[in-house]
């Protein structure tokens, strides 16, 4: 839980005391003794914080530059359009390094650490944070040494398919980051950051909902369900409503 | 040192599905009832509400409503030869954390058992012959029959307002229902959900193989629904929501939505969260459970004295405390000898996805448990005479969602990123359709829980580890089952189709189901069962444990029902035998 969370789960908390007295009389703010009442208390929630959008918070520039030129190979703009990168994806990956995903806060992150197999799941030590920095360091070095002195998002677009296709085959070995996990980890967050609410920085104008016909965070489609195979052409709703809601100046 | 607490008649451990329902039943006997819960308080208005409910990543891809591996975990290996490791973070199954527990984000799959699975082991011995069941597949008969716990079954139905349409009511077979499920005493509370265009394409196409396709039997409203308990819930709105999110339009069953409005408002009855039970304190005779130990959200400890405490956290927690509490013999799956963490089993899944040219699916216009079923391939619905195997499942049209990070579908042969797979993702989004076969797992000597000799939590107790994995028993069966999906997929006369079967070992990565059960398991012998009928420790008979750790093996249906009904079963017979003549309720 980020730490704004649980700010709000305190003032939600202070606001829902009930029951009886003396039984919270000895029990410190965070546990609750509940009784006589449902919990509630007007106008609090426990809802998402958008993130700024400005800059970046946890990317370096050499990053950066490394995470616009991949994921734009992971999701590139087309005839069709907007790719990752256009969509906003970096910002979205560096809002998630940067927050409790990045620092894998809800992960079991004690020793001792073991390879393990296939069926046992990510063993790495490191964060997402320290991964992402670790790997992009690495895969630029290797990129130094292979194509002549250039970093990753110097290259080529088939040459950075070409090691993005390494990474992915762990034919590429990696010094300090194990190259399948990180491509593993980079293409779910792009996924991620291309198809999720605006929010949190990807989805860019809902360019990945738009792409694809998704209408958003609706919550009552009862009109369309005996529609069955009609095209609907709902157009997507974020949580935040659509831009056109807001008016502008 | 624990601070001691005044004593209760009856504590709760946990309090999700069961221990809303122990809580509900025993005070209105007028017991002095304690829940204590490890997670903290939430609702519908502040937590899930309507208005930001519909996101994926939040609740989904973070996690925000699930037991959080940094408190807490398990760890796992595939067999005795590994060592486990840490589950570092969730991936096959998403137990929650909190009140209302997984029960706030479960799909509301509301199934009943068969009648022939709860005498798993003596139906197919009987049928097919003593050879039909292997030396190491540990199955047994449950104690309690499909007759039994019918009354409960139907309570915890009309509780949820479960939507669907009855297939055997009092034994007379009824049109658009399961033909092959036990009798029921009377239809569901509500009609089944309107049904959207993917499953009744499946639909039609089973009916053409000469299937008897039925509605999935669904915790989401398919309209207005009172409950026997004065709670109210609201038509579903099919925003596609369910699973891994909690419901913002009150529109599925859960212990917020149906029970704890009433229970609240009792003056016999207190919750406290965010509060960790880590033990149950005998006496000395080691016989009689006289308290459980707990650690708040600053550290400090309680001791929460009670008559009766029963356990009611999810099945894993549930074995785990067990262990921690030196409650029954633990198993060694070495030996064979031992009863906790016995008989831990998991469901076996598959898919096959459909693609098409023309038609306009709108998986987005879904529900948690929107769907046609076919059972004519689960439990002993069919002659198993030469597969070489016991058991089944259903195959499912269910239309559960059409979240895009984690529904779009690509057809076999297209790369996982980059141009080409940009514009499948594109084309077929809206055109494509997915069939999931839900198979049982079948007990076995080897599959079991214990504790980890390495791996601590946060409290510095042992994490608990899981041995698992598939044996020749789930792999046959779900290639059977995934074949018969297939030719249902086929005669949808989809463009093309892609058959995605289990191969190899179970990996604890990918998300399959939550549906773990066993370790605990009932039983009519204390050398093979923790527990007897009533949900009984045999070696402390104040303790009672709920929840799918009582199945001696895992049928091919979601646990949901089965879980509701044992509940009400086992506070049936606390209320009328137990309260009256405190100790065991069968004689070992």
């Amino acid at each position: 839980m980020a730490p704004h969370d649980i700010s709000r789960r305190n003032i939600l908390s202070a606001g829902l005391v009930v029951g009886s007295a003396s039984a919270l009389g000895h029990l410190p703010s965070e546990s609750k003794t509940i009784a006589g009442e449902m919990p509630w208390a007007p106008g609090v929630a426990n809802a998402p914080e958008p993130i700024t959008p400005d800059g970046y918070q946890f990317v370096s520039p050499d990053e950066a530059a490394f995470i616009d030129a991949a994921i734009s190979r992971l999701i590139p703009a087309d005839e069709l359009g907007a790719g990752a990168r256009e969509a906003g994806v970096a910002t979205f990956i560096d809002r998630q390094l940067a927050g409790s995903f990045g620092a894998a806060e809800t992960w079991y992150m004690q020793g001792p650490w073991g390879e393990g197999s296939k069926s046992q799941g990510y063993q790495t030590r490191l964060t997402p944070a320290q991964l992402y920095r670790a790997a992009i360091k690495a895969i630029d070095e290797h990129c130094h040494a292979t194509f002549s002195g250039k970093s990753f998002a110097e290259l080529a677009p088939a040459q950075q398919d070409q090691v993005l296709t390494g990474l992915e085959k762990g034919e590429i070995k990696l010094k300090s980051a194990e190259a399948v996990t990180f491509f593993e980890t980079l293409l779910q967050n792009t996924i991620e950051g291309f198809f999720s609410d605006p929010i949190y920085g990807g989805n860019r104008e809902m360019a990945g909902w738009k792409l694809i016909g998704f209408p958003g965070a609706r919550y009552d489609y009862r009109p369309y369900v005996a529609k069955h195979g009609e095209k609907l052409n709902l157009p997507p709703v974020g949580i935040k409503g659509r831009a056109e809601w807001t008016p502008r100046g | 040192m624990a601070r001691k607490l005044p004593s209760a008649d009856v504590v709760l451990v946990g309090f999700g599905w069961t221990g809303a329902i122990l809580g509900q039943e025993l005070t209105d006997a007028g017991l002095q009832v304690v829940a204590i819960e490890r997670g903290s308080w939430r609702d519908t208005p502040t937590d899930f509400a309507v208005t930001f409910a519909q996101d994926e990543l939040r609740y989904y891809w973070r996690h925000a409503l699930f037991q959080q591996p940094a408190r807490e975990t398990l760890t796992f290996r595939n067999n005795a030869t590994e060592t486990a490791l840490p589950m570092r973070r969730l991936g096959s199954f998403l137990p929650g954390t909190g009140v209302g527990g997984a029960g706030i984000h479960w799909n509301g799959m509301t199934f009943r058992f068969l009648p022939s699975d709860f005498i798993a082991k003596s139906h197919n011995t009987e049928r097919y012959g003593a050879d039909a069941v292997p030396a190491d597949m540990t199955i047994q008969d449950w104690g309690v029959t499909y007759d039994e716990l019918e009354p409960y079954y139907d309570k915890f139905e009309y509780l949820c307002g479960i939507a669907g349409k009855a297939g055997n009511i009092k034994g007379k077979i009824q049109d658009g229902g399961n033909p092959f499920e036990g009798a029921r005493s009377r239809d569901y509370p509500t009609p089944p959900m309107d049904m959207v265009y993917g499953p009744t394409l499946f639909a039609n196409a089973a009916k053409e193989l000469g299937h008897r396709p039925f509605p999935g039997p669904s915790a989401n409203m398919s309209r207005a629904y009172t409950n026997p308990l004065g709670a109210q819930l609201a038509p579903c709105t099919y925003c596609g929501f369910c699973e891994k999110y909690g419901c913002g339009n009150y529109s599925k069953a859960s212990a917020q939505t149906t029970i704890l409005p009433v229970l609240l408002r009792k003056d016999n009855f207190e919750l406290r969260t965010e509060s960790e039970v880590t033990r149950v304190n005998l006496d000395a005779s080691g016989k009689r459970a006289v308290s459980v130990t707990y650690v708040d959200a600053q550290g400090q400890e309680y001791e929460q004295p009670g008559e009766l405490i029963i356990l009611c956290a999810y099945q894993l927690h549930n074995v785990r405390l067990l262990l921690l509490s030196g409650i029954g013999t633990p198993y060694d799956s070495a030996t064979g000898l031992g009863v906790v963490g016995r008989n831990y089993a998991y469901q076996i899944t598959s898919s096959v996805d459909v693609f098409f040219d023309d038609k306009i699916i709108n998986p987005f216009i879904g529900a948690g448990s929107l769907g046609m079923i076919v059972d004519e391939f689960n439990g002993d619905n069919f002659d198993h005479t030469g597969l070489g195997f016991i058991g089944g499942g259903y195959i499912a049209g269910w239309n559960t969602n059409g979240r895009p990070i984690e529904t779009h579908r690509t057809p076999q042969g297209v790369p996982r990123w980059g141009e080409k797979w940009k514009r499948a993702v594109a084309e077929n989004y809206l055109k494509s359709f997915s069939l999931a076969t839900h198979g049982a797992v079948m007990s076995h000597r080897a599959n079991a829980l214990d504790l980890d000799p390495t791996y601590r939590d946060i409290l510095g107790r042992p994490l608990m580890r899981m041995t698992f994995d598939f044996t020749d028993n789930e792999h046959r069966m779900s290639d059977y089952l995934t074949d018969r999906a297939a030719e249902i997929a086929k005669a949808m006369r989809p463009r093309e189709m892609k058959v995605t079967k289990r191969t190899g070992s179970y990996s604890i990565v990918p998300y399959q189901t939550t549906h773990n059960t066993g370790g605990a398991i009932m039983g009519t012998d204390p050398k093979s069962s923790a527990i007897n009928r009533y949900l009984q420790s045999w070696d402390v008979p104040n303790v009672f444990v709920m929840g799918s750790t009582a199945f001696p093996q895992n049928p091919g249906y979601n646990p949901t029902g089965t879980v509701g009904a044992l509940a009400y079963w086992a506070a049936d017979a606390i209320k009328t035998q137990y309260m009256k003549n405190p100790g065991p309720l069968v004689q070992a």
